[in-house]
């Protein structure tokens, strides 16, 4: 298991034990906490599953694949630490990872 | 007595629905009557990465649990509604049992489509809609084994993808001149058709069917090109809107259950949403349209939820869809009428493409093949009723972002 934080756009934070092998998003959705919508599921098809990755743990996960990178050309607020959280394997070696929440996922 | 929301069917739009409902403030019970044994989960990984095997089980639902309990949603499984009676405001179920409701949302879905063919119900031959229909095809994918899809669709394309990676000996029969002819051109099926052929998918095209025939232990398809042996049969032919229970309730129903902008059928206190239901959307040609998608279902979800709370919020949303054969990523957005300009943009040839539609100068649709940028701004572009020249459309050298 890794422990995820998962903090809201208002300051809200959650700290869930997530089942490495499932994504970043699929921890948020399977455990109620909310600012992630995830509409197509994990397809990479959507880019409502925007996260921020907490600056230190940018360089510590896999990096972006192309698509991803193209997919959130086109979100809505994106940073330099933005990720779609579909894409972000959970990993034991994640334990710890923080992400935040945009404000809207559309 | 208080206020109830009973919504008939456990799919995507179900579970959206719930979960709208109580963040727009929704404080009445809701209750989900659904016909399958599982809470409400996922359809478009079933014939992909849930059949490769690549997808736990308990990954496709949508929510946990827990959701539903902490929603105070009231989930009635393996149950199936059979009438509503309008009058009494009631939805009878399987079992004699009653429900009764305040508003009543029909979330009732799509079947697939039966091929009326001698044989298509002998043991071997499967459809692919639900969770158990890929758990028993996942016993016969095995390696070496023939499989024979019948209908060159979406859903026949990528079981056909997925069961030639594992080594079964994979051919597609098609009726028509060409694959995925109701979802995509003539340049992106020919694209389609070309990447099966190399994957080692035998694809035959303008073929008919006659009869599916029991051949010793497995079956043996005879089609208008001559007889073929295969251990297992699959067929994918479509869909069809589950709308029995609005027809025999006397609501309008034409192709799919007629709702307005706002979910609403002819009946004020009953409304249908997702896969069932036919509604008015300013991008489809002839304003009126039944979708197939999960976008519309969420998006529906959402707008009704929002309605049914005292907060109608009209829906006129750009619908999206997507596909994912080999590594191959096709998203679509938009809506055509087919009479319309193609714009091709990038080349097949370097595995990443988009095709625009442009109706009147127009862009109202696009296709992309591992073409995220055409993709997302071509939404906007849709959504936006955008005129871009066909010819700056087409130039790579122009990046999508500033086509706006």
């Amino acid at each position: 298991m890794a422990k995820i934080k998962y903090i809201e756009h208002n300051g809200k934070e959650h700290v869930v034990d997530v089942k490495p092998g499932m994504s970043v998003m699929e921890g948020a959705v399977k455990n109620l906490i909310p600012g992630i919508d995830a509409d197509c599921g994990g397809a990479c098809a959507c880019a409502t599953c925007h996260v921020y990755v907490d600056q230190a743990w940018t360089g510590k996960i896999e990096p972006m694949q192309e698509m991803e990178k193209t997919m959130l050309d086109f979100a809505e607020a994106v940073e330099s630490n933005s990720r779609l959280s579909c894409q972000i394997k959970v990993t034991e070696a994640l334990d710890g990872f923080v992400v935040r929440m945009p404000k809207s996922q559309h | 007595m208080s206020d109830s929301v009973v919504i008939v069917g456990a799919g995507q739009a179900a579970s959206q629905l719930v979960a709208s409902l109580r963040t727009e403030g929704y404080a009445g019970t809701i209750t989900v009557v659904g016909d399958e044994p599982y809470i409400p989960y996922q359809r478009p990984p079933l014939s992909k990465a849930f059949l490769a095997g690549d997808l736990a089980r308990e990954r496709l639902f949508i929510k946990p649990e827990e959701f539903y309990a902490e929603a105070k949603c009231h989930l009635v499984l393996n149950t199936r509604a059979v009438a509503i009676d309008r009058a009494r405001k009631v939805v009878k179920l399987t079992d004699d049992l009653e429900l009764n409701y305040t508003t009543l949302v029909l979330a009732t879905g799509s079947r697939v489509r039966n091929l009326p063919l001698p044989g298509g119900d002998l043991p071997g031959c499967f459809y692919l809609r639900g969770i158990a229909d890929v758990e028993h095809l996942q016993n016969r994918i095995a390696p070496g084994a023939s499989l024979v899809i019948i209908g060159a669709g979406y859903i026949g394309l990528e079981v056909a993808a997925v069961a030639v990676k594992r080594g079964l000996k994979v051919t597609v029969l098609e009726a028509l001149p060409r694959v995925m002819a109701r979802a995509a051109c003539a340049e992106v099926s020919a694209f389609y058709l070309e990447t099966h052929r190399k994957a080692g998918v035998d694809i035959r095209l303008n073929t008919k069917l006659e009869a599916i025939e029991k051949n010793g232990d497995a079956l043996m398809v005879r089609t208008s090109e001559g007889p073929l042996p295969a251990d297992t049969v699959l067929i994918g032919v479509g869909i069809v809107p589950n709308v029995e229970l609005a027809v025999v309730a006397g609501l309008k129903v034409d192709n799919g259950i007629v709702v307005d902008q706002f979910g609403r059928t002819d009946d004020p206190a009953i409304y249908a949403i997702g896969d069932c239901a036919s509604l008015p959307n300013t991008y489809a040609p002839g304003g009126r349209v039944r979708l197939e998608c999960v976008q519309n279902a969420i998006d529906q979800a959402k707008h009704t939820a929002a309605t049914i709370c005292g907060k109608p919020k009209p829906y006129n949303e750009v619908p999206w869809f997507w596909s994912d054969q080999y590594d191959l990523k096709l998203q679509i957005a938009g809506l055509h009428s087919g009479g319309g300009q193609l714009v091709l943009r990038g080349n097949p040839a370097d595995r990443s493409f988009a095709v625009f539609h442009l109706e009147d100068g127009v862009i109202v649709a696009v296709e992309a093949v591992n073409a995220a940028p055409e993709y997302m701004m071509g939404r906007r572009l849709i959504a936006a009723r955008a005129r871009v020249a066909p010819d700056r459309l087409a130039d790579k050298a122009v990046p999508m972002k500033d086509m706006a």
